[in-house]
């Protein structure tokens, strides 16, 4: 693969593809920001303008070709132009998650040795400043964009933003030489940007990716999907995720289309509406918050507005889909279906955001059935796909008309896919990777000499339609005490398709029985306490209210009923459970940065609870530490109930 | 050593305090037989942050109103910025650059945060009610310009989210936040708050607090506060005045007052055997 050209020479880095954007649509919208409750826009010149200031600023900061530059911060154009200035200027972007604590930002920067790092604003200053010292490298210079209360700051190692691009302007005549010298010099196989991975085990890995990795998965996925210039997409999600990257810079770059910043995380929804983006990413539990966001509000609605909603959904929930598809539906139901539109969908999309969807996405978890389908009966465009950082995002994707909620999809356009003897889905791409960051020996296990990489999850290739289909992660697959099959993700997923279930974790391997731990999700069970005068004054006491237990308890027998129905998995049915007392969190270090659960430190760490959920007592006692937000540490008690939940009768074909 | 009671020194974290802005002589307040305030004199440096403290009672709000010009002292004068100042009306006081906050929240419930800040620009509005009504010419170049200095209060308070929203469907802590808003929206050079962390949690605190810290950085407005929460003062402010029974018991730094024996025989009490 690595013989294959550059797409053309003159398009072989994104300093290069932002060039031939400033020649071709120079004038165009590029980057867009509400700010002071109005959106501000920016061209794809003025953008270049801003990128060549911080360029050469950082030139007079003597960064060396190579070096590496963390980016800490929300979206904002100003850190997506900081990732650009920094491979013009011959270097290496490292954006990180703006939420990490203090000790998970100081093993990045050890572990990158960065020399800069661009950040936020006063929090993100005040993080890197505490770990400062114990960093083995020496860290160089900071720069920030948001001086509020950094004035005191000492400011021999820290500038502003605006300084630094100041500074650079001001040598413009010495160091734009400097500039192009430093872009000419760039290669199709140079690293691009690297990424650190979450991991649901062990330290994060840094992965690089090439020029080549980013450009030609961009170009594929842009032509998949018939990404136009026109495009608006909302920035929106950790710049430190590879598919931000991908969507924000990648794509965006490639194509030329605008992307737009939400001013603050809480008015994301509001800004959502205000641009209305035509190509959508969210991961599956945005869709299913917002879906039940929406559920609640209707029953507040009065009787007429509750009935065409009821009646028009479940209209669209029989039509819907096969008008999206394309196939035939009768005159009498597209009539209809218009009329829905007019009453009911057309405001619900507009409510939500959704009007002028053409291309919408999901990954990184399976999406409840009946959520997806709501979205497509709206006659949003929603698609599910399969991806992973070391492969620059895209491994499969759903085409449009082949859309199901249980598959994930064909090959992405030059995209191989085998499935190994043990069901593990190995794939080769433009996009693979090209090592972990100083971890060979990761690099080897992952990635062998042909090129195959080992995605960790099991799946299998669906005969007929070549859709593939994710099982479980590979190594959480594992066996019961009596040898049949253990998925505890196919559980988990069923569990959490109930709005009042946030999150579940199966146990159960190598075991007789399983058992599981969930988590309310507190909007939907709390406005349930509210209907129903239910006072609760934390989360806590709304998790073990027994009223609550009984909801849980109906939830899990439902869903034993529905795994009964399986043949393979019958003995993965859930005998015992307890509902926590906290939400599982990634500042605990139970979820990774980008909300998976670990399995093995939620293990460890509740090891009481999950005791009593194996030797038949009724209660449990236990102390959970807790991180707060700032880093600090504290405890809390509580009490938990273990229930039991009735097991469905397994279907056994009849054995005779 | 700079003497902290003369003003114009530099405070350790590298703040400008600069002249005195203003200065309460001699003042007494009585409400009928009733002596709220008893002989009290002390002053406010420009820039600095002044809180007033005392146990339930003191005088404290009291002070706060005869400041802010809403009681008027039948004994004593009124510095501000080198005049005497007669008594006036609040709007007048209001004027002068003297922006407050309330104790129990005084928003328009009805109105949302927007709203609601724009009301702290009444002094900066100068077009006619008639000009208002036809929306032309300096009505509308006003109202751009006032809707500018909001917006920036909004994102210095990062109340962006509630914008739209009414008042009186925001929690607490937020409704506080939003008074706030409306007290630096009239941009002054000296801000009043009266209990600005009454009843929130240790999280609003912690965050009303940086916000004045802030507000005193990035402004340089100078600001008086009266609060309960003794951890929160000592933290805030550069002086403190001390009262009990309408009397002053005791000013000067919060290391000062702290090892001041009044001070503490009135918090903790004294036996009177």
């Amino acid at each position: 693969m690595a013989s294959e050209k550059p797409v053309s020479a003159d398009l072989r880095s994104i300093p290069h593809l932002l060039a031939r954007n400033v020649a071709t649509f120079g004038n165009k919208d590029a980057y867009r920001e509400k700010e002071f409750g109005i959106w501000q826009s920016w061209t794809w010149a003025e953008v270049a303008d801003e990128i060549d200031a911080l360029a050469m600023g950082l030139l007079t900061l003597d960064i060396k070709s190579g070096d590496h530059v963390a980016i800490i911060g929300r979206n904002r154009p100003y850190l997506y132009w900081a990732m650009v200035a920094v491979q013009k200027a011959g270097g290496v972007p490292v954006p990180l998650y703006q939420d990490a604590v203090a000790d998970e930002i100081a093993y990045v920067l050890d572990h990158c040795g960065a020399r800069f790092i661009v950040a936020q604003d006063q929090e993100q200053v005040d993080k890197v400043l505490e770990i400062q010292e114990n960093l083995s490298t020496t860290l160089d210079h900071m720069i920030y964009l948001d001086p509020r209360g950094l004035r005191k700051y000492d400011p021999s190692r820290l500038s502003s933003y605006k300084a630094i691009q100041d500074a650079g302007r001001a040598a413009a005549a010495e160091l734009q030489p400097e500039i192009a010298r430093r872009v000419d010099a760039l290669g199709y196989d140079d690293t691009c940007v690297m990424l650190y991975t979450s991991g649901t085990t062990g330290r994060p890995k840094g992965v690089v990716l090439s020029n080549r990795n980013i450009i030609e998965t961009s170009k594929n996925s842009s032509e998949f999907d018939d990404l136009q210039p026109g495009d608006e997409i909302l920035a929106y999600l950790p710049m430190a995720w590879v598919g931000d990257f991908i969507f924000s810079i990648g794509q965006a770059y490639w194509t030329g289309f605008c992307v737009n910043c939400p001013e603050s995380a809480e008015t994301m929804h509001t800004d959502l509406r205000e641009i209305g983006p035509t190509y959508y990413f969210a991961p599956p539990r945005v869709f299913e918050t917002q879906l039940t966001n929406v559920m609640i509000r209707m029953e507040d609605a009065g009787r007429l507005k509750q009935w065409l909603f009821h009646h028009f959904m479940a209209h669209a929930k029989k039509v819907g889909p096969d008008l999206l598809d394309g196939n035939s539906v009768g005159f009498a139901d597209r009539l209809k279906y218009k009329l829905g539109d007019l009453f009911v969908y057309g405001p619900l999309k507009n409510t939500l955001g959704f009007s002028r969807v053409r291309v919408g996405y999901t990954a990184g978890e399976a999406i409840g059935p009946e959520i997806f389908d709501f979205y497509r009966s709206l006659g949003i465009n929603l698609k599910q796909l399969y991806g992973q950082t070391e492969a620059s995002v895209f491994i499969t994707q759903q085409p449009d008309g082949e859309v199901r909620s249980d598959t994930v999809g064909v090959p992405s356009p030059g995209v191989e896919l085998k499935i190994a003897d043990n069901g593990e889905v190995y794939y080769r791409s433009p996009g693979v990777f090209v090592k972990y960051f100083k971890n060979d020996e990761s690099t080897a296990d992952t990635k062998d000499a042909e090129g195959w990489v080992a995605t960790g999850d099991a799946g299998f290739i669906e005969e007929g339609t070549g859709h593939l289909r994710i099982i479980d992660r590979a190594k959480d697959v594992g066996k019961m005490a009596d040898g049949s099959m253990f998925a505890p993700k196919y559980v988990e997923n069923k569990l959490k398709f109930f709005p009042n279930i946030l999150e579940a974790v199966v146990f159960g391997d190598g075991k007789e029985k399983c058992t599981a731990f969930l988590n309310i999700d507190l909007t939907a069970v709390g406005n349930w306490a509210e209907r129903n005068n239910i006072a609760y004054s934390s989360y806590q006491e709304l998790a073990g209210h027994p009223q609550v237990l009984d909801t849980m308890q109906r939830h899990v027998e439902e869903v034993n009923a529905s795994v009964a129905q399986d043949p393979m998995l019958s003995g993965c049915q859930v005998h015992r459970f307890v509902v926590l007392h906290k939400q599982l969190d990634a500042d605990d270090g139970e979820l990774t940065r980008t909300l998976k659960v670990r399995r093995r430190i939620i293990e460890e760490k509740f090891a009481d609870i999950l005791t009593a959920l194996y030797d038949g007592s009724e209660t449990v006692s236990t102390e959970t530490e807790v991180t707060y937000e700032d880093g600090r540490k504290g405890s809390i008690k509580a009490t938990l109930d273990v229930r039991d939940a009735a097991v469905s009768a397994v279907q056994r074909m009849a054995a005779e | 050593m700079n003497d902290m009671s003369q003003g114009n020194y530099t405070t350790a974290d590298g703040r400008k305090i600069g002249n005195t802005l203003m200065e309460m002589k001699n003042i007494t307040l009585r409400f009928g037989g009733v002596v709220a305030i008893k002989d009290i004199s002390f002053d406010i440096h420009e820039g600095e942050i002044r809180a007033i403290i005392g146990p339930n009672g003191a005088g404290k709000s009291s002070m706060l109103n005869v400041v802010s010009g809403f009681y008027h002292p039948q004994e004593g004068e009124v510095w501000f910025r080198g005049e005497k100042r007669p008594p006036m009306k609040p709007y007048e006081v209001a004027r002068l650059g003297i922006a407050r906050t309330f104790q129990n929240i005084a928003l328009f419930e009805g109105m949302s945060v927007l709203d609601n800040i724009m009301t702290g620009r009444l002094n900066h509005m100068k077009s006619s009610m008639f000009s208002q009504m036809l929306w032309k010419g300096k009505a509308e170049r006003e109202e751009v310009e006032n809707r500018e200095v909001v917006e920036k209060v909004i994102d210095f308070l990062e109340i962006q989210a509630i914008r739209k929203t009414p008042v009186g469907r925001l929690p607490y802590g937020l409704k506080k936040r939003v008074e706030l808003a409306r007290a630096l929206a009239a941009e002054p050079k000296l801000l009043l708050l009266d209990e600005p962390m009454a009843g929130m949690n240790v999280e609003e605190k912690e965050d009303m607090s940086r916000f004045i810290l802030d507000v005193n950085d990035e402004f340089g407005t100078t600001i008086a506060l009266i609060e309960h929460d003794m951890g929160v003062v000592m933290d805030l402010s550069d002086r403190v005045v001390v009262m009990d029974y309408g009397k002053k018991i005791g000013d000067g730094t919060p290391d000062e007052v702290r090892n001041n024996q009044d001070v503490i025989d009135a918090y903790l009490g004294v036996s009177h055997d």
